[in-house]
């Protein structure tokens, strides 16, 4: 692909996805607030969010637009990855950390981690729902809230999920930031208007998504 | 010799562009047969090399650095001066002319000095458009300030960092010529040696650093802008790099040296803290329009600064300059220091310092006001004294700073040899006895854009019919191997020394008998010293490694090697001139205030020096200023 | 002070090289490193060693000659500074302290701590410039330019081109580098005419130069002697996207 020659091409995709990817995590943890909502309610709204999500064309659209995006980065990062592997300097003696955040450091650590969470991710949620044999509610839509609820009520899921989450975080807390800078946002005062807003949306992304589960974990108990 | 300075007939204002009108040219077809050499990148180098390279010519740049940004023009601070009267203060060409003719205490050509303050103007136009971002006014025109004691503010300026701003303008011109393929840049190169072949500049035989091969340029010209020689004073505001090879070489191949021994010695700059020291920090000499300068009235003084009582105080500067005070230029407060220092009352571990002090600055504008104007400066001697001047007096001491003598060239440009030019601070021609502030940059942009490229056009019109000299040429075959064998000389003598030592004592005897201020008997001990530190680096230096590779301590050697002949005809220069003027002091001739001495009857002219040989007694031409224009006056400051 | 050195040497790109020890006593706290070094090479001399090469000329943090790693560290452990103007009160009595040169696939390594950076040079030839030759410039107050903008552009022109950021960057980019001087010059009304063309030669040389991509960890901006701010890749970022889509 010759438009991704160069080093600045390569991370304008990144850039490009990523930002997609953060745009559709935000309707993904409005959809996931409704988890929040009493037993009967949540079930009845959860499920008829997904219906609606799977049914319509648009969203279809988008849905492809996202496994792409998915896929560009992750591929992206590893041709990146390969590449700074060559041009980068090797030292006997090594501080160079002190000049920079450990996370903006380890972007395909962390992504890595979150490819990972994604697998399981998709394999018990969206695989489920897409191919495999799944109750219908008293709707008469595929009861997705009953397989969810299910997963967050054993700890160790939950334990995942939220280390995942965590990884998330850090990785959005550079990510947002980094790509904003990469597609050129260079005026120094709405750059900073732009990095604080990265951060408020990566602790918000970061706390609903971890505490939605532990939310569901708990409350099993209190009924 | 008679020396012919070739200075065009006519009033003072049109020599120039009489000049200009009457010079010989080249036809554009023709320039492209004609190679010309630019030894050095600083301003004046990178200047020529791109300014001769858009006409057609074909370059061969060359420098010692690993990039040709890193000259040091790139450590200049102050600014540029220019004539444009944008102020509305009263500045003209004529006004610029001068203020700098009498600043050098009229010992340079009316023509020369006349002729740097009318291109003043095009260098702003030049350099603006090629994106050095000078200072602007809120309305987004040209800001200046003054400096240097004259009475306009004619200083344009990139905050403290001007000499960089327009040297990275000249290297991108520079550089771009390299893209487009009329220039060939070496980096670490130094020139050994020049070649002539029938008395004409033909070339030059070079040492690549990076591999110790040692190689052969030939040209129909040969232009050297290899800068100052303050280093050779070993402590100075300089770059560890510089060095007087390139001109001491061409000096012993036949271009006259002028004036050797004029050096500026800088007032505000960091004291020797130890014998380890390696340079000497310059700080802007703005800090003297706050600062007080003074020294403890008791000698031995062991109390700290701020424990002496103003009345055991002696603002010596003060004292002997009460109109100037504080302001007084350059090579007066800088004699000033010396005087109290050498007289037992200097301050500081090593007692070689002054104090200048900001409390009554501080006391009466505020802390704040003196942190706004001062900031960096303050943190910067922080960072390298690791004291703190907001509290307590800062300590200065002077400093080598700028050579005003350099290759004897006339108005052309020219040395005595023909085909070999010299530009920027690598000649004598413009400043005279001393440097006014923020021309330095000037005369080495002017001469590199500005007249080099007609007097080298003038002279390579002759020179299209002249046969073409190759590298194969027997001349280059005799400078080479002079070079490997002063080379494998060096490499062989084995001692106990390295060559920092013998520069640190060439340096501390300069900077004794032929430094600040002079007399008959300390140059003739002087010459009498270099002698027999120049015996004793023949038998004892040491150089670790061989010729045929990167060798730092090798490239040192040859540069003290060279500069303990330079230093010998420095103190000659001072000794046969018998007269006080600039930065030249000969304690002999002052007045009874201690103030310097001209003698206009005897000494009006430029002292040219031949090299006569190894051990002989240097050979003298003077060539006479003759002042049509304007009349010689006392400077005075008091 | 005492030290204990360990000092990378290395004859040639093409031999090993390794980290050498090195006692020295007698240290004053108030010089600088390199006059440190200078004294390490004297003994060295004397003793018929070969002494540790390495660039410098100005000692005064402006001509962008001297880098090394020391402790780890890109000019060492304080933020601002070149190594020259880093002083030997910030080490304690007796400590250990590492020197290595600047390593990148770009700048290769010509001896101990001296390494080839002419890839920059190269980087400004492919464009970083403003074509004006001599004689053609026009009356220099005919070019207004606002005082914050002159003030910016200076802020960009500030590079001394020593290196540190790309021996900082964990991938070895030089886009600090190449857009301090990308956004200098498309900051000035008389630099906007080739921007376009500047940007886009300008990044193509970085790339082929061998330096890696920009991952905004901002470390280069943290160990730059001269403070230049990483919103210069994104001015550089923003002139290439533009130029890309739009030239």
């Amino acid at each position: 692909m010759p438009f991704l020659k160069s080093t600045l091409s390569r991370k304008n995709l990144m850039a490009l996805t990523g930002l997609f990817l953060c745009f559709f995590l935000v309707i993904h943890l409005l959809g996931n607030l409704q988890l929040l909502l009493a037993a009967d309610k949540a079930s009845v709204s959860f499920n008829n969010y997904s219906t609606l999500l799977s049914g319509n064309i648009f969203i279809k659209i988008i849905a492809y637009i996202l496994y792409f995006s998915i896929i560009a980065h992750a591929v992206d990062a590893l041709v990146i990855t390969v590449k700074n592997r060559k041009t980068a300097a090797k030292y006997a003696y090594d501080e160079r950390k002190h000049a920079s955040k450990w996370y903006s450091r380890n972007m395909g650590i962390l992504g890595t981690v979150l490819l990972i969470f994604l697998v399981i991710h998709f394999k018990d949620f969206w695989y489920v729902y897409k191919f495999g044999a799944l109750p219908l509610d008293k709707n008469g839509n595929k009861n997705l809230y009953v397989i969810v609820v299910n997963a967050f009520h054993s700890w160790w899921y939950v334990c995942i999920y939220v280390v995942s989450m965590f990884a998330l975080g850090f990785h959005l807390l550079h990510g947002f930031k980094s790509a904003v800078r990469t597609l050129g946002l260079y005026h120094p005062r709405y750059a900073r208007y732009v990095e604080i807003f990265g951060v408020v949306y990566s602790y918000t992304l970061t706390i609903g998504f971890s505490f939605i589960p532990v939310y569901v974990y708990i409350t099993q108990y209190i009924k | 010799m008679i020396l012919n300075a070739k200075i065009p007939d006519g009033p003072l204002e049109d020599k120039w562009t009489t000049y200009k009108e009457k010079a010989k040219l080249v036809n554009p077809a023709n320039r492209k047969k004609l190679n010309i050499i630019v030894v050095g990148t600083g301003l004046s180098g990178s200047s020529a090399a791109a300014s001769l390279a858009e006409l057609g010519y074909n370059i061969q740049s060359f420098c010692f650095q690993d990039s040709a940004r890193r000259a040091h023009s790139v450590a200049a601070q102050g600014g540029v001066n220019a004539a444009k009267n944008y102020q509305n203060d009263g500045d003209s060409v004529y006004r610029m002319f001068y203020d700098t003719l009498k600043g050098g205490d009229f010992r340079s050509r009316e023509a020369n000095v006349y002729r740097l303050a009318e291109c003043s103007l095009n260098l702003i136009d030049q350099a603006v458009a090629q994106g050095v971002p000078f200072a602007r006014e809120y309305g987004g025109y040209l800001s200046n300030r003054s400096f240097g004691g004259v009475q306009v503010s004619r200083t344009f300026y990139a905050r403290g960092q001007t000499g960089q701003q327009l040297l990275l303008g000249a290297y991108q011109a520079l550089i771009r010529q390299v893209g487009i393929g009329k220039v060939k840049l070496h980096t670490r190169h130094e020139m050994l040696d020049l070649v002539l072949v029938d008395g004409k500049a033909k070339g030059i035989i070079v040492r690549n650093l990076d591999t110790g091969d040692i190689e052969r340029f030939a040209a129909d010209a040969v232009v050297i802008a290899t800068g100052g020689f303050g280093k050779i004073y070993y402590l100075s505001t300089l770059a560890m790099g510089c060095n007087a090879s390139a001109i001491w070489r061409a000096h012993k191949k036949g271009a006259l040296m002028a004036c050797p021994s004029w050096t500026q010695m800088h007032p505000t700059c960091l004291p020797q803290a130890g014998d380890y020291q390696s340079k000497l920090t310059l700080m802007s000499e703005s800090l003297r329009n706050d600062g007080r300068i003074w020294v403890p009235k008791l000698k031995d003084e062991k109390r700290k600064a701020n424990e002496i009582p103003e009345e055991e105080r002696d603002y010596y500067l003060e004292r002997r300059y009460p109109t100037f005070g504080n302001l007084a230029p350059r090579d007066i407060s800088s004699r000033a220091a010396k005087e109290r220092i050498d007289a037992g009352f200097g301050v500081g571990p090593l007692n070689n310092a002054v104090y200048l002090d900001f409390s009554k600055a501080i006391k009466e504008q505020g802390i704040d006001k003196i942190r706004e104007k001062y900031k960096n400066l303050f943190s910067m001697y922080k960072k390298i004294t690791d004291d703190d001047a907001y509290q307590a007096p800062m300590k200065i001491s002077p400093a080598a700073h700028f050579s005003m003598g350099g290759l004897w060239v006339d108005y052309e440009l020219m040395t005595t040899i023909p085909g070999l030019f010299a530009v920027g601070e690598a000649n004598f021609a413009d400043h005279g006895a001393n440097r006014l502030g923020a021309n330095s940059l000037l005369q080495a942009s002017i001469d590199g854009y500005f007249i080099l490229p007609y007097t080298l056009t003038n002279y390579l019109a002759g020179e299209l019919k002249t046969e073409k000299i190759t590298i194969k040429h027997r001349a280059f075959d005799i400078a080479e191997a002079e070079v490997n064998e002063q080379l494998q000389l060096l490499v062989n003598i084995n001692g106990t020394k390295t060559a920092d030592h013998f520069h640190k004592e060439l340096g501390k005897l300069l900077y004794d008998k032929c430094g600040l201020s002079r007399t008959a008997k300390g140059l003739t001990e002087a010459i009498a010293g270099i002698e027999l530190l120049s015996g004793k680096f023949y038998r004892e230096l040491r150089v670790s490694g061989t010729e045929g590779e990167i060798n730092a301590e090798l490239e040192k050697a040859g540069r003290v090697a060279d500069y303990l002949e330079m230093a010998r005809l420095m103190c000659y220069d001072a000794l046969t001139r018998n007269e006080s003027c600039g930065a030249h002091f000969r304690e002999e001739y002052q007045t009874p205030d201690g103030e310097a001495l001209r003698n206009d009857k005897d000494f009006c002219f430029v002292s040219a020096w031949e090299w006569p040989g190894r051990g002989i007694e240097p050979i003298l031409h003077p060539e006479p200023l003759v002042f049509e224009f304007i009349k010689l006056s006392v400077r005075s400051y008091s | 002070m005492k030290l204990h050195l360990k000092i990378w040497r290395q004859r040639d790109a093409q031999s090993n090289g390794a980290l050498v020890d090195y006692d020295l006593d007698g240290i004053d706290q108030h010089m600088s490193f390199l006059e440190m070094m200078d004294t390490l090479n004297g003994q060295l001399i004397l003793n018929g060693d070969m002494p540790v090469e390495f660039d410098h000329d100005c000692r005064e943090g402006i001509c962008g000659s001297c880098g090394m790693m020391v402790n780890g560290q890109a000019h060492g452990p304080v933020a601002g500074l070149t190594v020259c103007q880093l002083h030997m009160r910030e080490f304690k009595d007796g400590a250990t302290i590492y020197v290595e040169p600047f390593r990148a696939a770009a700048f290769p390594l010509k001896r101990d701590l001296k390494i080839d950076r002419s890839a920059f040079d190269r980087i400004i030839q492919a464009g970083g410039f403003i074509s004006a030759s001599t004689g053609s410039a026009i009356e220099a107050n005919n070019l207004p330019i606002t005082h914050d903008m002159a003030e910016s552009a200076f802020d960009s022109a500030a590079c001394i081109g020593c290196g540190a950021c790309v021996a900082t960057c964990k991938n070895s980019s030089a886009a600090l580098f190449t857009s301090a001087k990308v956004s200098h010059l498309v900051k000035l009304p008389q630099g906007k005419l080739e921007a376009e063309k500047r940007v886009i030669q300008m990044v193509g040389q970085m790339d082929v130069e061998g330096f890696g991509h920009c991952s905004n960890t901002e470390a280069c901006e943290v160990k730059c002697p001269q403070g230049i701010s990483v919103l210069n890749i994104a001015m550089m970022n923003w002139e290439f996207n533009k130029s890309s889509l739009l030239g």
